[in-house]
């Protein structure tokens, strides 16, 4: 908290000369440092974690690194700022960090009094509730006179809030700042249920002494479109890092991945050809070179790629695409088209 | 200074340059710092107004009447505000304030009780009282705050059972991992008078300590001013409220669904940060108290003696108002600390100031520069107050000179 206050009062305030980033182009700053800095959170697993060697790993992160690949043409160019939930868009505000990629969700009091600008969706989220077994509960519907553990500073909050009343439901909420004291205190019996975004449900379970014990409810109570975010101001920023992210989902859609994209980018196909940067010159117009979205491909991966490593069944925490499959494949995730 | 000046009548001063006069040369330097100042204050201003305005963050103060929307934990400060989702961040910034001050003026009242008793415990001639408090002092304040402020929420919930299976004190009062959970009482007509015969009380003790002390003056008799002040203020009421019938009905907690439900309760978080807070700076209180009674010396209560005064008068009425001379003044920095260090409780989701204002309501409505000012504008003022109030004593207790 005060290492976040500080840079605000003094950034903005005593310093304001300078600070004001986010009009200057933070493409320039980013490539006069040599490596992006993106705010993450202080551990979520699948989203931004570290991992036994101590990287940072995860969905999130992955944008992140995509950003860096498609700047620098090196995905490991990136440093990591773990931030609580409170401090956020405070880092993002004052400069600290050039991009913020932290589970965050897309609302409008958000995009448009913040002074930040969100750049798409990486996740398509809603917020859930995790019981004990024990208790019996099987809908949300059954949780009249309940304490819900939940993180200060989040959308999760209000919309409890919001549901519990329409619901005409008693409850009393126990607001953490950070994820992990959530956990403790749910653990120990302090609440009857935890909430948060129903991927950071399955993520935190983890956590738990007996995960095995404890099951999110089916309800979902609300829309929590996660991804990243930019200072407002910087449309050369925005585009870079919204574009990386639509380059992943595009890939997918055309089957482009990691292990194939050397082959595709010699074929004949001319969609792959605009993003793979053998034709045109998008990258060009976004500030970067034109092989931007190769490194992206090569270094990260396509969409799908990075949610079947991070979140997918195959990993512990499981999760299958649902909503977050191509629109093709009758999902939401749709990217508009490089050409 | 007075060395350098020119010595000599008016006509010769004048005639020394203005450049060289001291006088005119402080004058100068010392308007040039004040606008300096207030030029690097209105910049500082304008600064972040301007860069606000560029990276267009809402500002100003309006948010404080729009609707908050979210919950808070039930506490004294919810209870007061009446506060409820629909309220405003306003409402929510008083929940906050009462929040604070609730576990800083407690948190004083009980830190001094208890540091008291381990500064005299300390001196006792009883070794193993001594050497207990001795290692209580030493270790208490020999660990940062926040670490004993975690131990007593996570070491003391988990072993806290949970609402089934709750520990019952017996009249209604319940502990579980929910808080401890009482009756609330609610007054029905005619308990009114009961509020009265405490006030009557208050003021009835207040002359009649006056008039004994005149009479002491006067006569040198004594009279029980204590007892009498205690039967005026609780027996009195007391009597009144039995006369009346006990005008007073109880809502008792039942345990319904998950949890109690109906009664007060004192949730964890504040039992918590009470505890981790008192026990904290009572260690440091106790300090000043044994550095007070040893800055009195021996001489006093040797004379006291010598006059065929007792050992409790002695230590009421020699050693501890000139030893109160040496302890107010540290005392009051540990009750300054005490409130400032309250401001932890966002760590275990005591709903505070820190935690509700410039916590959550920060995040939702994102105007970090006008939040953060109001909240440091209310620790310094009850900081400044504290400190105000504590000078006040202060200067009541210092030695009268004749």
């Amino acid at each position: 908290m005060k290492k976040i206050i500080l840079p605000v009062l003094f950034g903005m305030a005593a310093m304001g000369v300078s600070a004001p980033s986010a009009s200057a182009a933070t493409l320039d700053d980013v490539k006069a440092k040599g490596f992006v800095q993106c705010g993450v959170s202080q551990g979520l697993p699948g989203f931004s974690n570290t991992n036994d060697a101590g990287d940072w790993t995860g969905i999130d992160v992955d944008v992140c690194r995509a950003v860096a690949a498609a700047v620098f043409g090196d995905a490991s160019l990136v440093k990591y700022t773990p931030l609580s939930a409170k401090e956020r868009f405070t880092a993002l505000q004052s400069g600290e960090v050039d991009v913020l990629s932290r589970n965050t969700t897309w609302t409008m009091s958000r995009d448009t009094s913040l002074g930040l600008n969100f750049t798409g969706v990486n996740y398509y989220d809603g917020q859930g509730f995790m019981v004990r077994n024990s208790l019996g509960v099987t809908s949300a519907l059954q949780l009249d006179g309940a304490s819900i553990c939940t993180n200060t500073g989040t959308t999760t909050e209000l919309n409890v809030a919001d549901y519990f009343r329409a619901n005409n439901m008693d409850y009393e909420v126990v607001a953490f700042e950070k994820a992990d004291e959530v956990v403790q205190a749910y653990d120990s019996g302090r609440c009857d249920v935890y909430t948060t975004d129903a991927s950071g449900l399955y993520a935190q379970r983890l956590k738990l002494t007996n995960p095995g014990e404890h099951s999110v409810l089916p309800e979902i109570i609300s829309k929590e479109p996660l991804g990243p975010v930019v200072r407002h101001g910087d449309d050369q920023w925005l585009d870079i890092v919204k574009w990386s992210l639509n380059a992943m989902i595009n890939a997918e859609e055309m089957g482009v991945t990691s292990a194939n994209v050397d082959d595709m980018r010699n074929g004949d196909n001319p969609g792959i050809k605009r993003l793979l940067g053998t034709e045109g010159a998008f990258g060009e117009a976004i500030g970067v070179s034109n092989d931007w979205a190769y490194n992206i491909i090569k270094q990260v991966g396509n969409y799908g790629e990075i949610f079947e490593a991070n979140v997918g069944p195959d990993t512990e925490l499981g999760i299958s695409r649902g909503v977050n499959a191509l629109w093709t494949n009758g999902g939401l995730q749709y990217a508009p088209p490089i050409r | 200074m007075a060395a350098q000046e020119p010595v000599g009548d008016g006509a010769e001063t004048a005639r020394v340059s203005l450049l060289y006069d001291p006088k005119v040369r402080a004058l100068v330097a010392q308007v040039a710092l004040i606008l300096l100042v207030i030029w690097l204050g209105y910049s500082m201003v304008n600064n972040t107004l301007v860069n606000l305005e560029k990276q267009s963050i809402a500002s100003g103060f309006g948010f404080l009447g729009t609707t908050a929307g979210f919950s808070i934990a039930p506490t004294l400060g919810t209870f007061i505000v009446d506060y409820a989702e629909e309220s405003s961040y306003g409402s929510a910034f008083y929940v906050g304030l009462f929040n604070t001050l609730l576990v800083a003026f407690i948190g004083i009242i009980l830190a001094t009780i208890w540091g008291f008793i381990l500064g005299v415990a300390r001196l006792s001639n009883n070794w193993v009282i001594a050497k207990l408090s001795t290692v209580y002092i030493e270790t208490l304040r020999n660990i940062p705050l926040l670490l004993q402020i975690f131990f007593w929420y996570f070491a003391v919930l988990r072993s806290l059972p949970n609402p089934r299976e709750s520990v019952e004190f017996g009249a209604n009062i319940v502990l579980n991992t929910r808080g401890l959970f009482m009756p609330r009482p609610l007054p029905e007509a005619g308990f009114g008078w009961v509020s009265i015969a405490i006030l009557i009380g208050l003021v009835g003790t207040f002359f009649m300590r006056r008039w004994a002390h005149q009479r002491q003056e006067s006569t040198g008799e004594q009279f029980p001013v204590f007892w009498t002040s205690v039967g005026l203020i609780v027996g009195f009421p007391i009597l009144v409220f039995l006369v009346l019938g006990m005008p007073l009905d109880w809502q008792i907690p039942e345990l319904r669904g998950f949890n109690f439900r109906g009664g007060m309760v004192i949730i964890p978080e504040f039992m918590s940060l009470l505890l981790a807070l008192v026990l904290y700076t009572a260690t440091f209180i106790a300090e000043i108290v044994r550095a007070g009674i040893l800055a009195v010396s021996h001489g006093q209560s040797e004379a006291a003696h010598a006059l065929g005064v007792r050992s409790g008068p002695t230590l009421r009425l020699v050693v501890i108002p000139q030893a109160l001379r040496v302890i107010i003044p540290p005392l009051t920095s540990q009750y300054l600390n005490l409130t400032k260090n309250s401001s932890l409780a966002v760590a275990i989701a005591y709903p505070d100031l820190v935690s509700v204002f410039a916590g959550t309501v920060l995040n939702q409505t994102g105007q970090a520069v006008e939040i953060l000012l109001i909240t440091l504008a209310v620790y310094l003022t009850i900081s400044i107050v504290t400190s105000v109030l504590m000078n006040w004593y202060n200067a009541k207790m210092s030695l009268v000179e004749r």
